[in-house]
This record gives C-alpha cells, structure tokens and sequence, in this order.
C-alpha cells in the first residue's frame, strides 16, 4: 500500500534534485578537482600547462617554490590581516544599524533591509570607482587605508543582513527580565543581547571574511603596488604570469586555510556558545 | 503600614483608560491576585509596580516610599513572566544567579543561594540543563526560583500558570502555595482565572475596565460579591430581576415577575420599590420531586430541562413557571444513585432564605 505511494515522491525527488546536482558536478567539482591536479603539473613551453604523459610527469615543484619564498607567506599573512580587520570593523559598524532596523516598527523594517542592499543595484565596479574620487582629492588613494575602506564598504551589508536577522528574533521579555533582575543597559547588552546574537555574527564574519581573502579588484584598484592580497596574486598567476600550476597552488592553500578556519570557528562556536555562561 | 500601598492609580494609552483611579494596599506576606478578565488593566498595573510602565497619574508607595522615578533595575521586586523568559544562552543554575550576580553578591553565596533555590523547586538534577531542554513546568520552577532567589520585598507573577495543562496547573498551584508560606515573600498574582485565584489568594481585587469592582478574601467574594459583575464572574450563578417589596431588620421580600415572592435576607437599610438582581449559587439550590415536600421559604415547580451529569455531581437546568432557566447543582452521594431526576421531570427547586445575595443595581 506504501511502496506504490512512495514511488513517485522518491522518482519525482530526484527529478527535482537531479538538476543543480549535475550543474554542481559539471561546473564545480570538476573544474575543482582540474585546479587540484594543475598545482602538480608542469608548466607549459607557452605558459598554461605543459601535457601530462604520465603519472611521472606530476611533481610538487609548484608547492616547493611557493614555500621556498617567503613573500608568499607574507601576502598570505597580511591578506588574512585585512581580512580580519574588514571582519571586526564590519561587526562594530554594522551591529548599531541592524540593532536600530530590528528594534524599529515592524512596517518601517523592509524598507530599512532594501536601504541596506540598494547599493547592489549598481555595478560593483562603479562603486569603486566612486571611491577612486573620494579617497584621491584627500591624498588616501593606493594606501592600505584606501584598501581597508573598500573592503568594508563591499562588504558591509553581508554583516549588517545575517545581524538584523538574527536580532530581530530576540524576545523583548528576555531584556526586560533581565532589567527587571537587577541588570544595567550594559550588563543587558553584554549578558543578553550578545550573546544570543553570535550566532548572527558568526555567519555574517564568514560572509565578509572569505570573499575579503579572494577578493582582488579591491586592492588593485584602490591599494598601493605593497597592497597585493592572494587574490591579485592568484589573478597574477593566471593571466599574466601564465603559471597555471603556481596559481593552482596559492588557490588550493587558500582554500585550505579557509576550511581549517571555518573548522575552528565552528568547533570553538560549539563549545562558546554552551560553555561560557553555565554557573555551577 | 502596608508594604505596597497604591494611590488613585491612573493610566491612559492614548483615549483609552487602562487603569482607572485604583487604590489598593498589599501587606508583607501576603498572596494578593489581581483578578480580571483580558483587558481590564491588571497587567498594566503589574507593570507600573514593576517599573515598565510609569502611571499618568497617582503613586506607589513600596514601604511608604514613592517608587515614582526608579528604574526597573533598581527595585527590590522582581516579576515572573507569563513566557517565563529564561535566558535560553544560560544553564538553569545561570539563569538562577543571575540576580545574584546583579546584585554583587560573592561566587561562594551565589553557589550556597542557587543550591538552596533548586532544592526549594525541586530541580537539584537540573542544575546544568539548558531551557531549552526542560519541560513546561520545568521552566515554570526555575522562572519562579530566579524571582525568588535574591529575596525580594515583593514577586509579581503575570499569569504564570496560563502556559501549562490543567492537570499541571492544578499541581503547580499546590506548589505555589507551599513555596509563599516557605519563603513568606509578598506575592503579587495577576490572572484571568476565578479558580486560581480562589485557590491561591489571601486576598483578591477583581477587575473591570480598569477599576476594582471589590477587593476582598475569597470566601467574601464568592459569597457576598458587591454588584452583579463580581457575582457572575467569580463561579457560576442565577441572577433573578427583582423588586423589593417589603424590608424589616434582616428580611427582604422580593418579588420575581412572573414567579412569585422570594425571601432572601439583607442587613442593609432598603427601600421598598428598589429594583434588583437575586443573586444564587446552583450548590445551594436543592431539586425536590414534585410531590416530595421540603420545608424550605422558598419553592418553585418548574420543569427539568436539561441534565449535566458530572460524576460527582449533577447539573439541572429547570424551567420555572416564568420560562427562565434556573441551574441547581446536587451531590451524587446517595449510594447506589447517580442522579436524581430525568429530563422532563416535573420537579420543585428549593432554597433556604438565606442562600442568596440581593444585589443593587
């Protein structure tokens, strides 16, 4: 009586899922796994990547010159530096104004949010530009400064929209219970609203952070030639230096160090947000 | 001096009147409940107490010092809400220090209080559990163990029994009582339930568009209810029009159109003419056969028209000779006998003299 029943919710299942889940094979772990043998293999006369005969021809020359050279380690470094910094600079200026759209009238919110991601219906590069001739006549232009700006300015509404979420869920009787125990503004922000909204900061961090590591039209529009991040350097490799095996790698550890991050933060977001507060 | 003392309270959220000149006085120690139904300002006044809201007009006086201008946090009372609003972030034992921490108190108090606390509520096991992880009257106990945990002057609890299922809600009153006698803290009661109320309260104030219609113990409520508010609200109740026919000292003679006279009896001076509701409790109105005799003042044939049979007891409705439905409710104690009467049986509903309240319109 079941099985006739379930037959079709499974075949139809599939006919949905079927779909994005060759588009997700066809068009991203295949071109991924491509990325992951390229780092191995050897350049080719012309730039691009020298044929493989066989498995012989794979070598790791790619790594060993990456990690010979410290200004590799370097950029890495002061890419995860702007990244981090774009990521707290977006937390402080974004939690006041989601804080302000959640506690404001309920009609008034939407209007708020579409403020907020209205800029998005302007090329990304424009905007950039714009910076171009703001930060010029003031003598910021190619400065890690001009860098920073640009940064959080792309990438502030992707912290303000998960925050504004994430807030806007709070039970008002939560802050008001705790007023009426006894708790200050302060204490209320710090021991209630807080932490019940790292979650939210949580998501929207990784949403600034990881663009920020692989972002390169920043930099090269707005930094400094000492302003190179992973991304311009990845770019780099690719179309003008055409060593695909180089860029290949500095991709693949990228990637690598994003995962080992997003690990730890979620392992220590586990334990944070359950430990930190019990009393015994 | 009373420990809250409440004056001509006032409150007004734009035209409409929530709370309407009330005066109240609550002494330490009592369980004092604020009765009403939805809309009638008994939360409004618990959240001036509180300090959420401050009133348009009038004080409150907490040991005859004005609370006027004293922020929520600085008020030595705290609430229990009717969503409990346990911090979901925290262990039970957390949400319980809480207060404590506020109040400065040191780690090794905070560990002695919140032990001492989770015994009282019976939750020792659940000292490390989130909310989340608790059940609803789980949750309940430790909203009522944070109020409770720093010994306030006063606890106000708003409806805080309405979220759990009556079998829980009827243990869960056993409990509260118990737990005021235990800590002898004030309670502050708001509810829309009559039968909470009698059962918890020393004293209650029923409520009505924003005014208290009468503040009294609850025997005085469900027996001598002040106007005809009270006594259809507080149980259940036959109100029969009147007019006053005869009164001398302690004997009112009424009489109902189409009905007859009704002896009833009222210490007050009243005027004969005055127009009036008879007010009576179904428990006290005894249903006789129609041949069977009875010598009670007052009797009526009527028809048994519809039958309630609650185990325990019975609820018939008779109709009376004037076509209104009177409710009597009798004991199914005889042995051997569930109930007395069929419908359509012709029987006589009979009361003492004194078994109801005339009241004034």
């Amino acid at each position: 009586m079941t099985a006739p029943r379930t037959q079709p919710a499974g075949l139809s299942k599939w006919v949905v899922t079927l779909p994005p889940t060759v588009f997700l094979l066809a068009f991203f772990l295949l071109p991924a796994l491509i990325v992951v043998l390229a780092g191995f293999r050897e350049t080719g006369e012309f730039g691009g990547l020298a044929p493989v005969d066989s498995v012989a021809a794979l070598s790791l020359d790619a790594y060993r010159f990456l990690l010979g050279d410290v200004i590799y380690l370097e950029i890495f470094a002061r890419s995860f530096l702007v990244a981090t910094l774009t990521t707290l600079i977006c937390i402080v200026l974004a939690y006041p104004l989601a804080w302000l759209i959640a506690r404001s009238p309920r009609q008034r919110r939407d209007f708020l949010v579409l403020l907020v991601i209205l800029p998005f219906a302007s090329n990304f590069l424009v905007r950039i530009y714009a910076w171009i001739m703001l930060l010029g006549p003031a003598n910021l232009l190619y400065t890690p400064f001009a860098v920073i700006v640009g940064m959080v300015y792309a990438h502030l509404p992707f912290m303000v929209l998960p925050l504004y979420t994430n807030l806007e869920k709070h039970d008002p009787a939560l802050l008001e219970a705790a007023q009426d125990l006894g708790a200050d503004a302060w204490t209320r922000f710090w021991r209630v609203t807080f932490p019940l909204s790292l979650p939210g900061i949580f998501s929207g961090s990784a949403l600034v952070f990881i663009p920020v590591l692989g972002m390169f039209a920043v930099p090269e529009l707005l930094g400094g030639t000492g302003d190179i991040l992973i991304g311009n350097l990845i770019k780099e490799q690719f179309l003008e230096n055409r060593d695909w095996p180089l860029g290949s790698a500095l991709s693949i550890m990228l990637t690598a160090c994003v995962l080992a991050l997003a690990g730890l933060a979620a392992w220590a977001a586990k334990r944070g947000l359950h430990g930190t507060e019990a009393v015994t | 001096m009373a420990l809250l003392e409440i004056r001509n309270l006032t409150r007004r959220f734009g035209t409409l009147e929530a709370v309407k000149d009330v005066s109240l006085f609550i002494e330490a120690g009592e369980f004092f409940t604020l009765l009403g139904p939805s809309g009638c300002g008994k939360t409004t006044i618990l959240r001036m107490i509180a300090g959420f809201d401050a009133p348009d007009a009038g004080e409150i006086l907490l040991d005859g010092v004005s609370l006027a201008g004293v922020p929520p946090e600085r008020r030595p009372l705290h609430t229990v809400f009717q969503s409990y609003a346990l911090f979901p972030h925290m262990t039970v034992a957390g949400n319980i220090a809480f207060p404590l921490e506020m109040a400065g108190k040191s780690a090794l108090e905070i560990r002695r209080r919140v032990g001492e606390t989770l015994a009282l509520v019976h939750l020792e096991d659940k000292a490390a559990s989130f909310p989340h992880e608790l059940s609803g009257g789980q949750k309940q106990r430790v909203a009522l163990a944070r109020g409770l945990v720093n010994q306030p002057r006063l606890l106000l609890l708003d409806e805080p029994l309405g979220a759990l299922d009556a079998k829980l809600r009827v243990e869960m009153q056993i409990e509260l009582i118990a737990l005021q006698r235990e800590v002898g803290i004030t309670f502050i009661f708001v509810t829309h339930s009559q039968q909470e109320a009698l059962a918890l309260s020393h004293r209650i104030a029923v409520m009505r568009d924003g005014r208290v219609e009468q503040c009294d113990e609850p025997d005085q409520l469900y027996t001598q209810p002040a106007n005809r508010f009270v006594a259809d609200f507080i149980g259940k109740i036959n109100l029969i029009e009147v007019e006053v026919r005869s009164s001398s000292k302690v004997l009112l003679g009424l009489h109902a159109t189409g009905l007859g006279e009704i002896a009833a009896t009222d210490a007050r001076p009243i005027a004969v003419g005055e127009r009036g509701v008879f007010a009576l409790r179904p428990e006290l109105i005894r249903v006789f056969g129609h041949r069977e005799s009875a010598d009670l003042k007052n009797r009526f044939e009527g028809v048994v028209r519809e039958l309630l049979y609650l185990g325990d007891v019975t609820l018939y409705k008779v109709e009376l000779a004037n076509g209104a439905l009177i409710e009597a409710l009798m004991p199914n104690a005889a042995p051997g006998r569930a109930k007395f009467h069929e419908v359509g049986d012709a029987v006589a509903v009979c009361w003492r003299h004194d078994a109801g309240v005339y009241l004034r319109n």
